[in-house]
């Protein structure tokens, strides 16, 4: 507790208060138009995804290239709650109900996958993501091939931002926790790691379940954005994208997740109107970036305000950095 | 203080990006299509872009409407529900264009119609055949139409077909019991067959992944003399069952759905040989000798070098649809939409066309007979 007013913490929360009510003006102030929204929006979504798997491949060192599957479960399980509840308590009821499956879907997938290691467990990740969308495809309540529509529109600016706010603390927090730092040192060297008492089976699956599970709410938040759901939206090429943002803003940087998402969705916005060289020119952006920041935009490094601002962090903390080296 | 001043040039330039669009221009008709050029379906999209440039391209030339130009606003969707709801806003609240075309499938449709339904700027979508892309909820969205017909009516028109141009008493149904398409198909079908004044003798199921139809046609083939079988599906599994069934000695008439139409029928029925006596419902064909549509087809192979098909057919009479409702009413997207659901007997070129109460088309279809796996005869079909 002693460090939750910290000057750091402090400086984070006044700039998102700020943030938030800017960009609430300028809504209000119809400079960001309905247009832009929507890409805010998709953005936010991004970024709460980009963040989730984060925790498994930036932070933990598992490849998984299934996490659309589990951005199916919470936006299918938003869309059937919101059929019989066209409301906010049914868009917070779905997303319960989202979480708790992909809980239980993640934990029963984790035990035996993450026994594997690197390209085994990509192509096993894979296949978990696959089984997911055939799973949707052919239930009846998922409605098939057609998937779901008509869903009620509840996403706001406001209920957007508190989410992405959540997302990013959590996953701050789980980093920065004792969970995070043993996830860490798996990435680092798994048979160190185990050789200094680290359970790693137990912490992989527990990054797992946590990605998994906010993969899942933005998934609902997906589902009241866009309207329609449908199994085709979370194949491959979506899990895809995501690990796009994670690479793109540096694997074990959060805030380079946040920034990565920011890009990418600003890029795509730029090119919209050029549909026939859109996705050559996307590529192409993606390409440059990488040569010159092979490792990511900010790397492992996290962005920080204290940092900019030349706020030197407390001395205690430097000494204790000091030690590490 | 560096650092602190590249991170304003920054936010400054994001900003900039952002409000960066220049006042919209008056002097043209704006039309906005949002279609899948990218993407799984883009071979759906494409055609529809093409027919859409040519209708516009022959409004400019003859003066345009009321002496103004029109112009495509083209947006690619990619087939993505979310780029689909971006680029309806964008059109509805950035182009402010008059109307909207597109898309050419369902699932984008779906998204775009409560887009439409909010900014009320109407959405028009040549082929979206889902019966829900025109509905919000239980009742109708009035901001929504197609130019397609829907997929269960096509069993009304092959039980007329089949009734009155066949001579047909006695029929037996074929479907795949894991799809909504046969299912609809199939109960229409024997609705309408039945008030003919004909009996529906047996429907049998099957699924998706069968490839052998020997259990059901021996069930068939042991309920004696019948006139037509209908197979409710696509041509995957009614190209097999057709080879099945001649290699049985079933030799009655098969009639079928859109879904027949495929390049591969031929090949997965064992050779164009077997291809006879087939019949199917479609919303368009090469083979009609109308003015209009023979018209249609040399301006659209002189311009874009391949044959129409059905969906740049239907994409092009939603054009033109579209610039008689501008014609009539302005350029109000409000006026225009009250304007195209007044439409009544427009003559194109997939049939005269009205709107029903759920903005369905009303209009005949097309029923193409084969044979040896050739199109030979089309036959105007009245629901």
């Amino acid at each position: 507790m002693k460090n939750l007013f910290s000057k750091k913490n402090l400086i984070w929360l006044g700039t998102l208060i700020v943030f938030f009510f800017l960009v609430q003006f300028l809504i209000d102030a119809r400079i960001i138009i309905p247009y832009h929204r929507t890409i805010l929006y998709g953005i936010g979504i991004f970024i709460i995804l980009g963040v989730s798997l984060n925790i498994i491949i930036g932070i933990t060192g598992q490849l998984s290239l299934g996490h659309a599957g589990f951005m199916s479960i919470g936006a299918y399980s938003a869309a059937i709650v919101m059929q019989n509840m066209p409301d906010m308590t049914g868009l917070l009821l779905g997303m319960l109900v989202g979480t708790l499956v992909s809980i239980l879907v993640s934990f029963v997938v984790a035990i035996p996958t993450l026994r594997l290691k690197g390209d085994y467990l990509a192509i096993a990740t894979l296949g978990v993501g696959e089984i997911i969308r055939i799973v949707i495809l052919n239930l009846e309540i998922t409605n098939g091939a057609s998937g779901i529509s008509n869903i009620k529109n509840l996403i706001s600016w406001p209920l957007l931002f508190v989410f992405v706010v959540l997302a990013i603390v959590l996953s701050a927090n789980f980093k920065n926790s004792a969970i995070g730092r043993a996830c860490i040192s798996i990435k680092e060297d798994e048979i160190a790691s185990e050789a200094m008492g680290i359970h790693t089976t137990k912490y992989k699956v527990i990054a797992f379940i946590f990605g998994a599970v906010l993969a899942s709410i933005a998934g609902s938040l997906y589902a009241t954005t866009y309207y329609v759901v449908k199994p085709e939206t979370f194949g491959i090429a979506t899990s895809i994208n995501i690990l796009i943002i994670v690479v793109f803003g540096g694997m074990g940087s959060l805030t380079g997740s946040a920034i990565a998402a920011i890009f990418i969705g600003i890029v795509n916005m730029l090119l919209q109107s050029y549909a026939e060289v859109r996705l050559i020119t996307y590529a192409l952006v993606l390409i440059v970036v990488m040569i010159f920041r092979p490792q990511g935009l900010l790397g492992s490094k996290e962005f920080g305000l204290d940092k900019i601002l030349g706020f030197k962090p407390p001395f205690s903390k430097r000494l204790r950095k000091e030690k590490l080296k | 203080m560096k650092r602190l001043i590249t991170i304003l040039a920054i936010m400054m330039m994001v900003l900039g990006a952002m409000t960066g669009c220049g006042p919209a221009e008056a002097e043209t008709i704006k039309i906005g299509v949002n279609l899948e050029l990218t993407g799984e379906v883009s071979v759906y999209g494409t055609p529809e872009r093409l027919a859409f440039q040519l209708a516009v391209k022959e409004i400019n030339a003859k003066g345009g409407i009321d002496g103004k130009q029109v112009e495509l606003v083209v947006y690619d969707n990619a087939y993505d529900t979310a780029k689909a709801v971006e680029n309806a806003t964008k059109l509805a609240t950035v182009d402010n264009v008059v109307a909207m075309l597109g898309s050419a499938t369902s699932a984008p449709t779906l998204a775009i119609g409560p887009v439409a339904k909010q900014y009320e700027v109407l959405a028009f979508t040549p082929s979206g055949t889902n019966a829900k892309v025109t509905m919000d909820g239980d009742a109708v969205n009035p901001w929504v139409f197609r130019a397609c017909f829907i997929d269960p009516f096509q069993g009304l028109v092959l039980a007329n077909f089949a009734s009155n141009t066949l001579n047909a008493k006695k029929a037996v149904v074929m479907g795949s019991s894991s799809s909504d398409y046969a299912k609809d198909l199939a109960k229409i079908f024997g609705e309408k067959f039945t008030t003919n004044g004909g009996q529906v003798l047996t429907v049998e199921y099957y699924t998706d992944t069968d490839t052998d139809f020997s259990a059901q046609l021996t069930t068939i083939k042991g309920l004696g003399e019948f006139d037509v079988l209908f197979v409710a599906d696509y041509a995957a599994r009614a190209g097999l069952i057709i080879g099945q069934a001649r290699a049985m000695g079933i030799e009655v008439a098969i009639i079928g759905p859109d879904g027949f139409e495929s390049p591969d029928l031929n090949d997965l029925a064992g050779g164009a040989a077997n291809v006879n006596n087939i019949y199917f419902s479609t919303h368009f064909s090469t083979l009609s000798t109308d003015a209009k549509v023979q018209n249609f087809i040399t301006a659209y192979t002189a311009e874009t070098g391949e044959a129409p098909s059905a969906l740049s057919a239907l994409a092009y009479d939603a054009a033109y649809m579209l610039f008689a409702a501008i014609e009539s009413a302005g350029t109000d997207p409000v006026k225009v939409r009250d304007a195209l659901k007044a439409t009544t007997n427009f003559a194109g070129v997939t049939g005269t066309i009205s709107f029903d109460a759920f903005n369905n088309p009303i209009k005949s279809a097309v029923v193409v007979k084969l044979e040896n796996g050739v199109q030979v005869e089309a036959t105007i079909v009245n629901p």
